[in-house]
């Protein structure tokens, strides 16, 4: 089961530290550490970063959607610079596994940013289509390396 | 969500202190204010970051783009009392490698 969240802001920097108190807000009700939490609102405010400088000189008053999808063991965030609201499920299905090549072309363009994303979070999936949505993923209680399997014992109990 | 900046000049270096947030919103103040030290006639630049509690690529690119700055000039700069999590960020993206973290 999954509650979910959203939250639209104007894409302008002044509102990267709004979301970074709310990302702060959910994580710790969830139960991260400290540092899991400082990770994930660096990975929050690189998502949006590149959100608001991707909206920054097109249309004035463009918007920032981020969806967080709170789980028992996770919690996943979408950030969309489209500003149209979306189906947060059926954006996740539409993303593409992860390629190497898909990486570097947006590395070249998100620079330092979306390196610290891919750092700090577990997974990491980019959609290239009417905006750009960047989803990403980090479990709770340092599953990072085995969470795989942690899922497929939890399935098998 | 806000930055403060103190500066202290010296002969020929400043020190900086910066506390608060380093993010979108408010790297461009701080990037621009070093700016300006930068091209007198400092030689040394010494930035303390003890009271920074947040800081993330746009900040890091503040840094990277003032010791470009300086190096070019013959100049260096010192980056003190940063806290782990800012050596975290540092280290991981290869950049403590580069500069100068002192304590």
């Amino acid at each position: 089961m999954m509650d979910y969240i959203e939250m639209k802001i104007p894409a302008k920097p002044e509102y990267v530290g709004v979301m970074r108190l709310t990302l702060s807000g959910i994580a710790s009700r969830m139960g991260y550490t400290y540092e899991e939490i400082e990770d994930l609102k660096i990975a929050l405010s690189e998502a949006v970063t590149n959100a608001v400088q991707h909206a920054y000189g097109k249309d004035e008053g463009g918007e920032v959607i981020v969806g967080f999808g709170i789980y028992d063991d996770k919690l996943e965030i979408a950030v969309a610079d489209s500003g149209k609201s979306f189906d947060f499920i059926q954006t996740k299905n539409e993303l593409g596994p992860y390629t190497e090549s898909s990486t570097v072309e947006q590395l070249t363009e998100g620079g330092l940013g979306l390196f610290l994303i891919e750092t700090l979070m577990d997974e990491v999936r980019v959609l290239n289509h009417s905006g750009v949505t960047v989803f990403m993923a980090k479990y709770l209680g340092g599953e990072r390396e085995n969470h795989d399997t942690a899922i497929a014992n939890h399935e098998t109990n | 969500m806000n930055l403060t900046i103190d500066k202290q000049q010296n002969e020929n270096e400043v020190v900086v202190k910066a506390a608060g947030e380093i993010d979108a919103f408010t790297a461009p103040k701080l990037r621009e204010e070093l700016a300006l030290l930068a091209d007198g006639k400092n030689k040394v630049i010494t930035v303390n970051l003890k009271d920074v509690t947040y800081l993330d690529s746009t900040g890091l690119g503040v840094f990277v783009g003032l010791f470009k700055q300086l190096k070019n000039n013959g100049g260096e700069l010192r980056l003190l009392e940063m806290s782990e999590r800012l050596k975290r960020l540092f280290q991981i993206t290869g950049l403590s490698h580069v500069m100068e973290i002192r304590g």
